[in-house]
């Protein structure tokens, strides 16, 4: 009688239920993308609508980080091609741009969406390329999402009566934009799209390790027959930004990337009046409750974390699990790690691509180092890395505390550090107690705790029962250190804009 | 034989209680006629300091009242300041200031009062709005109040500058930590007593009294300011910048470049509102 299913059950408990592991039987045969990412052997600077060869005459390389061979190079911008850019820019603004009606800026916005989506596969091929991410992802989220971006804001160009209730608005001027590596052609969209549907005339400037996207769409913004000067980039390393960034003929600058260089900027431009907006880093957690549909939030855990290589700056880096399910939330997302398939990004069932360069891959082992140090412990599945390239096994920390480095530092990499908590009251305790804002996650089947939640979460975005969705009418930013500012909906647009 | 009047001690107004400095500094203000008038508190970077810490304990509280609630204690404080009118006139008077000034001042700080009132359970159905996303979710942005916000109030117009800054800041429930006109404190000082008498919960407005260059430095670096709402001149306006930038500080300046902008009724919106939130988007999917 007491030897029956109660017993057993309790013998099993903390074992992962059996469950059939297809990821250790079979090998997957090489699915290969093979569309022609259409590259040129050399890329200049993009200013006043035409290519120009950098005023210092200096290129750099750019690898692709998945084997670490050159795939072109890059014109190194200087200041006299950032002034030349703000220029272009500041006689675009005046003469054409700043005064077209918001009827033809639309179907510019609306064309350069259409001629995006035309040459779809060749952006996401030289996305993930450049970057090192899954093509899936190239493929499925950051291009068509880029274009998506173009869309909607072209829609807004002759609405933009409606973005201010009681006011008028009117545009800033020159914009000067720094975007981040992890989703190159996909922050380019968010910065660019809302800025032009404004009529304000852009200078950007993409990162260094992954220009190439950006510098291909400056040939679609041809192909869209875009006013010169409109949009300008600029092309180098954190000196270049710094320039864009405090260039005096910016009125607004917009910058997206880690919380340390924000602060820099911040202080750069203290004394000036110029506009500002920062999308900064973040340390999200991810809080899921013993009534969550479980299999879900594990989808949604992996999702959130492993998705881009953990290169998100909203990533639910910190998992929060109620403890009477932590073991058997654990216990699913090793079997579930296991059949992750970590390798070569051009191949199609690739899950988790190359880490984008060899600076990022030396940060995210020196912190997973600490985590060991510290004395959490450390799950890596077993799976054998390419040879060549920058690659990190998705990583789980379990028995982590609030003072460890991994929970409170942005890693930026596939690895996931797990808390426990026993009452709501704590959950939003240890979610909340982080400099940073930018987002959360919250699985559990009731309504009420939900919105309790998604009410006490300090962060500018709050997933529940999913994680990691985007969409150009949902805007994005964070609260406190994660910077200021929305992007995407109707209050990302206001940021671009001035009140008259 | 006359009967000597009983003078009040300013105090200014802090967590619900009316302060002394915990330095013990005063300094001596003069009226308009540069006849001594009191002794006014000189609250130090440790006031400010506990000001912010009240602030944090009333902000809670505050923000989950319900907007028609906040709404009505705004309203009531119209009411008491309305209550108070001849003596808020009479000592903008006494502080220099022509009667038929001082009276337009005073009506028109509390009708910016009753202004912002109005908003109080208004401006999230202007401000928010429901996402029509591409995929199956349910997609909405709502605002939240940022927390503790510092005020510094323009040394002119004292009473309507003052009130002008914190009222569209507190009315989202955030709470705040003000100093007040430096060269004309005493309105902020009577207008204390006001709050006290409004229904507002102590702590959600704090207003000390003091030197801007010893108390600005402070407002830029203290962390748990999480934005600053500020009147001042260039050389103040860099160093909260500077000093913000380290807690990514959401930092305002008032655009009213002189004492009578502050009239202008286009310098209420529900824009001065909006700066002093944080936009949340929540995500939820549809489905069985």
């Amino acid at each position: 009688m007491p030897t029956s299913a109660s017993a057993r059950k309790t013998a099993r408990r903390g074992r992962p239920a059996p469950e059939l592991i297809f990821g250790d039987l079979w090998a997957f045969d090489p699915a290969p993308e093979t569309a022609d990412p259409k590259l040129k052997p050399r890329y200049d600077l993009f200013i006043g609508g035409r290519f120009v060869a950098p005023a210092g005459g200096r290129y750099f390389d750019t690898i692709n980080p998945a084997n670490e061979q050159k795939l072109t190079e890059i014109a190194l911008a200087g200041s006299v091609d950032v002034d030349a850019a703000y220029a272009a820019a500041q006689r675009a603004f005046t003469t054409t741009w700043g005064r077209m009606p918001g009827r033809e800026r639309a179907k510019y916005l609306f064309r350069i969406a259409r001629l995006l989506q035309d040459r779809a596969r060749e952006f996401a091929v030289a996305e993930t390329l450049d970057g090192g991410k899954p093509i899936k992802e190239s493929r499925d989220f950051d291009v068509p999402m880029a274009a998506a971006h173009f869309f909607y804001h072209a829609g807004w160009a002759d609405k933009l009566e409606y973005i201010a209730p009681g006011r008028g608005v009117a545009p800033l001027g020159v914009v000067g934009q720094v975007i981040p590596w992890n989703f190159p052609l996909l922050m380019l969209a968010w910065k660019i799209a809302p800025a032009l549907a404004l009529g304000n005339t852009v200078v950007l400037k993409p990162a260094e390790t992954t220009s190439i996207t950006c510098l291909k769409f400056a040939e679609i913004l041809q192909d869209a027959g875009l006013p010169p000067g409109v949009v300008n980039f600029v092309t180098g390393a954190g000196e270049v930004g710094a320039a864009v960034m405090t260039h005096p003929t910016a009125a607004k600058v917009a910058f997206t990337g880690s919380t340390e260089v924000g602060k820099r900027i911040l202080r750069s431009l203290a004394g000036t009046e110029k506009k500002l907006t920062l999308e900064l880093g973040g340390k999200a957690a991810n809080i899921v409750f013993d009534d969550a549909p479980l299999d879900q939030a594990v989808e949604g855990i992996v999702n959130g974390i492993f998705f881009n290589q953990g290169h998100v700056c909203c990533a639910g880096s910190r998992l929060l699990v109620h403890e009477p399910v932590a073991e058997r939330v654990l216990a699913k997302l090793k079997n579930r790690l296991r059949v992750l398939r970590v390798g070569d990004p051009m191949d199609k069932n690739t899950d988790i691509g190359a880490i984008n360069s060899k600076p990022q891959l030396d940060k995210i082992r020196s912190l997973v180092a600490s985590g060991v140090k510290e004395g959490a412990e450390m799950y890596q599945p077993p799976c054998v890395l390419p040879s060549k390239g920058f690659y990190f096994r998705p990583t789980v920390f379990s028995g982590v505390s609030m003072s460890h480095r991994i929970a409170r530092e942005e890693i930026f990499g596939p690895v996931l550090s797990i808390l426990t908590f026993r009452t709501v009251d704590e959950a939003v305790e240890k979610a909340n107690n982080t400099a940073y804002g930018l987002s959360a996650g919250v699985w559990t089947d009731k309504g009420s705790r939900i919105l309790k939640l998604s009410t006490e979460l300090k962060a500018g975005v709050v997933w529940a029962n999913t994680y990691n969705k985007f969409d150009p009418a949902s805007p994005f930013g964070g609260y406190k250190e994660s910077g200021f500012g929305r992007e995407g909906g109707r209050q990302g647009l206001l940021d671009y804009a001035k009140l008259v | 034989m006359t009967r000597l009047p009983i003078t009040k001690t300013p105090k200014p107004y802090v967590g619900g209680a009316f302060i002394r400095s915990e330095s013990g500094r005063t300094y001596s203000l003069p009226d308009a006629a540069g006849n001594f008038f009191a002794n006014v508190p000189q609250c130090t970077r440790k006031d400010l300091r506990n000001a912010v810490e009240a602030a944090a304990k009333a902000g809670p509280g505050w923000a989950k009242r319900t907007a028609y609630n906040r709404g009505q204690i705004l309203y009531r404080l119209g009411e008491m300041i309305e209550a108070r009118r001849a003596e808020l006139i009479d000592t903008l008077v006494r502080f220099g200031a022509g009667r038929g000034a001082a009276g337009r001042e005073v009506d028109a700080t509390t009708d910016r009062l009753v202004y912002y009132a109005g908003w109080a359970d208004k401006y999230e159905q202007v401000l928010g709005n429901v996402n029509p996303v591409a995929s199956p979710h349910f997609n909405f942005t709502v605002t939240e109040p940022m927390g503790v916000v510092g005020v510094i109030a323009p040394d002119a117009p004292a009473l309507l500058g003052l009130v002008s800054l914190f009222a569209p800041v507190i009315v989202s429930g955030n709470t705040v930590v003000a100093v007040a006109s430096e060269r004309t404190p005493y309105p902020a000082i009577l207008l204390g007593e006001m709050l006290a008498t409004s229904d507002l919960p102590g702590g959600v407005v704090n207003v000390l009294t003091g030197f801007r260059k010893e108390l600005v430095p402070t407002f830029a670096t203290h962390t748990h300011l999480r934005a600053v709402s500020a009147a001042v001149d260039v050389a103040d306006r860099k160093t909260l910048r500077l000093g913000g930038a380290e807690s990514i500080k959401r930092v305002y300046f008032s655009a009213a470049a002189t004492e009578r902008d502050w009239f202008d009724e286009r310098t209420q919106s529900v824009y001065a509102i909006r700066d002093f939130l944080e936009f949340k988007t929540i995500w939820h999917p549809i489905g069985a």
